[in-house]
């Protein structure tokens, strides 16, 4: 493994005796910037949760209150979660099936075309989330693009889709593709052709050859996308609103509630840990079963 | 028969990949045509095109400022980010050092974290250092976000980099700073200008962050949330459209210029 060594310093280090190591001098901007930006915010966090409800006594008092409201039989915010676990899942599920052929056409159907192809895909991310889903309010209303088309065409008009629960779900699977599209296309090209070939040519017949040496290879990339796609749609808010017209309330919704409306911090705090603590946890789980190097540095 | 059956795929996925590209575009498409149909209200099929309201956008002093905001934001954020990335792939790819492990998960972890939460939990942090949002804080509060992301994008191009050439330059006598201007560098660019490319836009469309840390300072992309929640003006279709025109201009300008840049390099 060429990584083992340890760069260009040998020499240097023979001078001197103790040289913090290359590695942690150039990590160290980010770290200490990722400490005092993300660690800090989110131990805030986690002391407000821990104040007492409807005030600003952070760091001064400790209670559980807020997590046994949560908690309690009688809140129904439980619903909430469930409907953002739900989605997510569903979202996930969706944008594999999506996704996996284009994928497999960027890896070993589009040659030369792939770079352009993937241009496609990557612009979007470029444009605000919330412009994109507007575009889909001016198709999908009355007497928007698709109800003006139907009727100019003699039909009835346009499905009354917006604003229920099957457009959020729909609006998700559309922001999200590319979180999904270019992991699991990186996890494709790990498979080697050659192997796949030689399956073919010992008599592997197609399915086989996708179960038993496609998709574990490409797996990693898949697990990521996979991750990717449900932590993003577990906190995603913007569908939900622009699209579903609140017929369902998001978790991130309720979060933003406590804090804007309610002025309750800590409750708010509370909300938001929970679903730190769930999709942390999901997250850092999935990473330990993932070597970076081999997925990123195509190794 | 296996010849037929490959083929009858590659029509498959390549039909499938244009039905999605077509649906992705789509309602960037009506958002366009919106934006250029004369009258206060839209419907379909549009009876008068008119560049009305792209006049009425652009002479308004009120989205002057959202654009110096955000433009303001993007550069700062792209040139914070890519100076603290650049260190960060060489410990993420290139290096080898107790923790990288450690090290590279961590710096995944704000990626894979819910955005809004991210902007709450920056508010209260800011609040309770006592300062009070603003555009700065924004700036930091993109930078979370996007900084992780630069640096896997350079980290990618670090890993086809190879180390026996600094060492080579190294034996031969070369200062470290040599070593970084006349070899790293260099041999890196295309993976910095990836970089710089990805953070501009992804601040320049970020809406979550800006959301909650930006204070009274609004941004192109937030003023068009605030818009779309009270009722529809054909201006957010109309600043829509050009904020993804701009976007589109940059990215072809940035795409050809790091195309060029990986030519030369093969070269």
């Amino acid at each position: 493994m060429t990584l083992a060594l340890s760069g260009p310093l040998t020499e240097e280090k023979t001078r001197k005796r103790f040289v913090v190591p290359a590695g942690i001098r150039c990590a160290g901007p980010i770290l200490i910037f990722l400490g005092l930006g993300f660690l800090a915010p989110l131990l805030t966090v986690l002391a407000y949760s821990v104040a007492t409800p409807k005030t600003f006594d952070v760091f001064r008092s400790f209670t559980f209150d807020n997590f046994t409201t949560i908690l309690s039989p009688d809140n129904t915010v439980w619903t909430s979660f469930a409907w953002s676990i739900a989605f997510a899942a569903m979202t996930v599920i969706l944008l594999a099936l999506v996704a996996y052929p284009i994928a497999y056409g960027l890896n070993r159907v589009f040659g030369k075309w792939a770079g352009l192809v993937s241009i496609f895909f990557v612009f979007p991310l470029f444009i605000s989330e919330n412009v994109r889903l507007y575009g889909w309010v001016l198709f999908f209303i009355k007497n928007g693009v698709l109800d003006g088309t139907l009727k100019t065409l003699g039909f009835a008009g346009g499905p009354d889709v917006l604003f229920s629960p099957g457009i959020i779900l729909f609006g998700m699977v559309y922001v999200y593709l590319p979180f999904m599209l270019f992991p699991m296309t990186l996890g494709l090209a790990m498979v080697p052709k050659d192997l796949v070939d030689a399956a073919a040519d010992l008599g592997a017949g197609r399915l086989m050859i996708w179960r038993e040496i496609e998709l574990p290879l490409a797996m990693p990339g898949i697990l990521i996308g996979m991750l990717l796609t449900f932590v993003l749609a577990a906190g995603a808010v913007a569908e939900a609103k622009i699209l579903g017209g609140q017929s369902v309330i998001m978790i991130t919704h309720d979060i933003e509630i406590a804090f804007t409306y309610a002025q309750n911090w800590p409750l708010g705090s509370a909300l938001a840990v929970l679903l730190m603590i769930l999709i942390s946890g999901l997250a850092l789980f999935v990473m330990s079963k993932l070597d970076l190097d081999r997925i990123l540095g195509r190794r | 028969m296996e010849q037929i059956g490959q083929k009858r795929s590659r029509l498959f996925i390549g039909i499938w990949t244009a039905f999605v590209v077509l649906m992705l575009y789509l309602p960037i498409l009506c958002g366009a045509l919106a934006g250029l149909s004369k009258g206060r209200y839209f419907a379909f099929p549009v009876k008068i095109y008119s560049t009305e309201w792209w006049g009425k956008t652009i002479e308004s002093f009120e989205i002057h400022t959202l654009i110096e905001n955000s433009l303001l934001i993007a550069f700062i954020v792209t040139f914070v980010s890519v100076v603290i990335a650049f260190f960060g792939a060489l410990a993420f790819a290139r290096y080898d050092w107790k923790g990288r492990r450690l090290y590279q998960k961590f710096l995944l972890l704000p990626i894979f974290f819910p955005q809004p939460v991210l902007g709450l939990a920056l508010l209260l942090w800011f609040n309770s250092l006592g300062i009070s949002p603003s555009w700065m804080t924004a700036v930091i509060a993109h930078l979370v976000w996007i900084v992780p992301v630069v640096t896997l994008v350079i980290a990618i191009q670090v890993y086809s980099f190879d180390p026996v050439l600094e060492e080579a330059a190294s034996d031969l006598g070369a200062s470290r700073l040599f070593i970084l201007r006349e070899i790293t560098l260099p041999i890196l660019w295309p993976g910095i200008w990836s970089g710089a490319l990805f953070a501009f836009l992804l601040s320049w469309g970020n809406f979550p962050l800006s959301l909650y840390t930006a204070g009274a300072d609004s941004t192109v992309p937030k003023w068009l949330y605030s818009k779309m929640v009270a009722g529809y003006t054909p201006m957010v279709p109309a600043l829509g459209t050009m904020s993804t025109l701009a976007a589109a201009t940059l990215l072809l300008l940035g795409g050809g210029m790091i195309a060029l840049l990986r030519k030369h390099k093969q070269a």
